[in-house]
């Protein structure tokens, strides 16, 4: 976890008090002010969904980043407190219990953290791989298991809820999504500032300590297997009261939220936006949710597309697009950031060479193979229509990937050097 | 009775040799390379697609020896242009870079082959019962899958065990560092323990292909299972490899031929069997249901209480 709040100087209290806590109220006002300007209601759909995944993947990375555990059964927790969190609601309209329904995450929070104190004693032991492999048994294990217990998980079809049926608050019923909007972003807010201030606790900080050096942590005097064991009860919490929002805004559960595909797509978001600081997952969330929903409108092959740019992430850029901007905050601070613009600005042409003969390859590829059956062999990419059967495109669009990739080895150490140049000054990279 | 046991039994160890074909390559590539290959499992469903359009294009006999080169030279690319870069980040990345290639294979083949199963038919000169048992016939044709499974377990053996470059392999299983001390070319010697892992995978997938059903899920299905196996029998260890493949393929097709719940045998020690309330199912499941979810069971319990797994010596 990067702090950049420490490094800060201090002088005007007021000054120091903004930079503290500034970023929390330019969060609250863009989450307050984003409905009033996306006003559609599939932006507010989608807006919904990001408030649910920011949380989750803030959950997840909990464990891998802060504590360098890689899960891949999380759903778990997020599926079990979203089921538990759609039968409080079926229990509590059915027998007109005065609870409303802002309090229902807590209900799929606890569960979270029920099984996770269940499921963190036996996983935790172990740190690394055999805790990956446990993580994935344990996941397995429970998505094969919402197949059978249909009495618990609904089958196929899943479990409805109905979440007007519950006592109102001052006459708020969360019939219309707007009221929806407004509560998880509430939610998602209290919990983004509860697993910050979560880092900033010894705890917070021993989970870094466990993740960067298990040996010396346990000299110091501290348990590694405690340290990992009671992150994973906190992080199942969370996980949990995502659970808990996405089944008050779907008013449906089904054994989808509890598969090893929504555990890879949490371990999707907080990779891409990067797990090696806090924003990260946030960033992760906001960004696979509107490609989520943008990408599947522009393109039928958009999940290819979605692997390859984690698959890019991976290997060129581990610490995700949060590593990318925290690269340049050296710079920021210099005030030599302008500097590389010129470097950034020639790294372009290869970089756009090769985005679009990619794109071009691969729905040239999705056209010829898929569509045209349908369709017939005629398609428009960019603007320009042609033929996905003749050669000729599939030329283009290799030539144009080897141009981009051979450009861009070719000017790489000239963006190398003007970074170091802007970084540490002229004397200090040579 | 003895119809069902002879028949289980002999698609038990069917499976089992095939989960093997899989595993050994995986726990390979492990022990070397440390990297749990996520993608492993979409090599052999590479096999089965590429054993398919070359059997359509040529014949199943030409494709039996040209698909699995084939996936053999796609891993060794995937090793030699993807995992040699993200080796510098460390495991998790190396991890997460076989995560998404799995993702990204499935995806292509869906792209390219279709989301509906491909038509991959028995090859004609196999296409007869080998024996009949008790009225029951049993398929030429799986009795070869046993056949080449056996085979390649025994060639592997021998490789392995009597030649130079298996003495390499195995010094490596134990002593990686001190194979690169004694100058190998380590990373070409993974390249190829990758790429030959990955062209054993698809000989799985081009025999299995035409017995089970070649669509996009087949794996998903298997990558799963086959983790099981390799951290059952215990990681980088080929004898628990072999052990925890047949154990799992027998335990599977065995559980899929008993049809009793807990409630049956509560009914019969004279209890009776909750019918009400949601967790009811829960005594209502035979064991052919449960199934599917012993393998992680198993995984589970042997993580807990044998985290070596049963011939293992390392951890991680």
């Amino acid at each position: 976890m990067t702090d950049t709040t420490l490094t800060a100087p201090r002088g005007n209290p007021a000054l120091d008090l903004l930079r503290r806590y500034g970023i929390w109220v330019i969060a609250l006002i863009v989450m307050l002010v984003l409905p009033k300007i996306f006003t559609s209601g599939a932006a507010l759909t989608t807006m919904c969904l990001m408030g649910i995944m920011i949380v989750f993947s803030l959950a997840y990375n909990m464990l891998l980043g802060q504590t360098g555990m890689l899960s891949f059964g999380h759903a778990v927790y997020y599926g079990l407190g979203g089921f538990l969190a759609v039968h409080a609601m079926n229990v509590i309209s059915a027998g007109k219990l005065p609870i409303p329904l802002p309090v229902v995450p807590l209900v799929g929070g606890l569960m979270g953290l029920i099984f996770g104190f269940i499921f963190g004693a036996v996983s935790t032991r172990r740190a690394g791989t055999v805790f990956a492999m446990i993580s994935l048994g344990l996941g397995e294990l429970i998505a094969s298991l919402s197949l059978i217990l249909r009495g618990f998980f609904g089958g196929e079809e899943g479990i409805n809820a109905n979440r007007t049926k519950m006592l109102s608050l001052w006459g708020v019923r969360f019939g219309p999504q707007i009221e929806v909007y407004y509560l998880i972003a509430s939610w998602c807010f209290v919990c983004m500032i509860a697993m910050y201030a979560f880092t900033r606790t010894p705890l917070g900080r021993m989970c870094n300590a466990v993740r960067d050096n298990p040996e010396r942590a346990e000299f110091v005097g501290y348990s590694t297997q405690m340290v990992r064991f009671i992150t994973f009860c906190i992080s199942g919490f969370f996980a949990g009261i995502a659970g808990g929002l996405a089944a008050i805004n779907f008013e449906l559960m089904n054994a989808v939220n509890i598969s090893g595909a929504q555990s890879g797509s949490v371990l999707l978001m907080a990779y891409i936006g990067g797990i090696g600081h806090f924003m990260g997952p946030v960033l992760g969330a906001v960004l696979v949710v509107l490609l989520q929903v943008f990408l599947s409108d522009l393109t039928g092959a958009w999940m290819l597309y979605f692997g390859l740019i984690f698959i890019m992430m991976v290997m060129f850029a581990p610490g995700g697009i949060a590593g990318l901007i925290m690269l340049h905050l050296p710079l920021w601070q210099r005030g030599t950031l302008l500097q590389i613009v010129p470097a950034y600005a020639v790294m372009l042409v290869p970089a756009l060479m090769g985005v679009a003969g990619a794109v071009a390859l691969i729905e040239t590829a999705h056209h010829q193979l898929v569509k045209t059956g349908t369709e017939g062999p005629a398609m428009k990419l960019f603007g320009i229509a042609y033929n996905s059967n003749t050669v000729l495109p599939w030329i283009v669009a290799l030539a144009l990937i080897g141009g981009g990739v051979v450009l861009g080895k070719l000017w790489g150490p000239h963006m190398a050097d003007a970074y170091s140049n802007a970084a540490h000054g002229k004397e200090a990279s040579k | 009775m003895l119809e069902l046991v002879i028949f289980s039994t002999l698609n038990g160890v069917l499976y089992g040799m095939l989960l093997f074909l899989l595993a050994s390559g995986l726990t390979l590539i492990f022990s070397m390379m440390g990297v749990l290959n996520f993608a492993h499992a979409s090599f052999y469903m590479l096999g089965a697609y590429f054993g398919f359009q070359i059997s359509q294009w040529l014949d199943f006999w030409v494709a039996l020896f040209v698909a699995p080169v084939c996936v053999g030279l796609v891993g060794a690319a995937v090793e030699r242009w993807g995992l040699r870069t993200v080796h510098k980040w460390g495991h998790v990345p190396e991890l997460l870079f076989t995560f998404g290639l799995a993702f990204v294979i499935e995806e292509m083949v869906q792209m390219i082959w279709g989301k509906l199963p491909v038509d991959y038919r028995v090859p004609r000169l196999l296409d007869f019962p080998a024996f009949e048992l008790f009225g029951t016939t049993y398929p030429a044709f799986r009795m070869f899958m046993l056949l080449i499974s056996v085979a390649i377990f025994l060639v592997l053996l021998m490789i392995l065990t009597r030649s130079r470059i298996g003495l390499i392999i195995q010094a490596a299983l134990t002593h990686p560092n001190m194979v690169a001390m004694l100058g190998h070319n380590v990373p070409k010697v993974f390249m190829m323990v990758f790429g030959f892992g990955s062209g054993l995978a698809g000989l799985a997938g081009v025999i299995a292909g035409p017995a089970l059903v070649t669509q996009p899920s087949m794996a998903h299905v298997l990558g799963p299972i086959l983790f099981v196996v390799v951290v059952f029998g215990g990681l980088g260890s080929l004898p628990g490899a072999f052990i925890a493949s047949l154990m799992i393929g027998l335990i599977q097709t065995f559980a899929i031929a008993i049809n009793y719940s807990i409630g049956d045998l509560l009914s019969t020690v004279g209890m009776a069997r909750p019918v009400q309330g949601m967790l009811s199912d829960l005594w209502q499941v035979t064991v052919a249901q449960v199934g599917p979810v012993v393998p992680y069971l198993m995984l589970v319990l042997i993580l807990i209480f044998r985290p070596t797994g049963l011939m293992g010596t390392r951890e991680s």
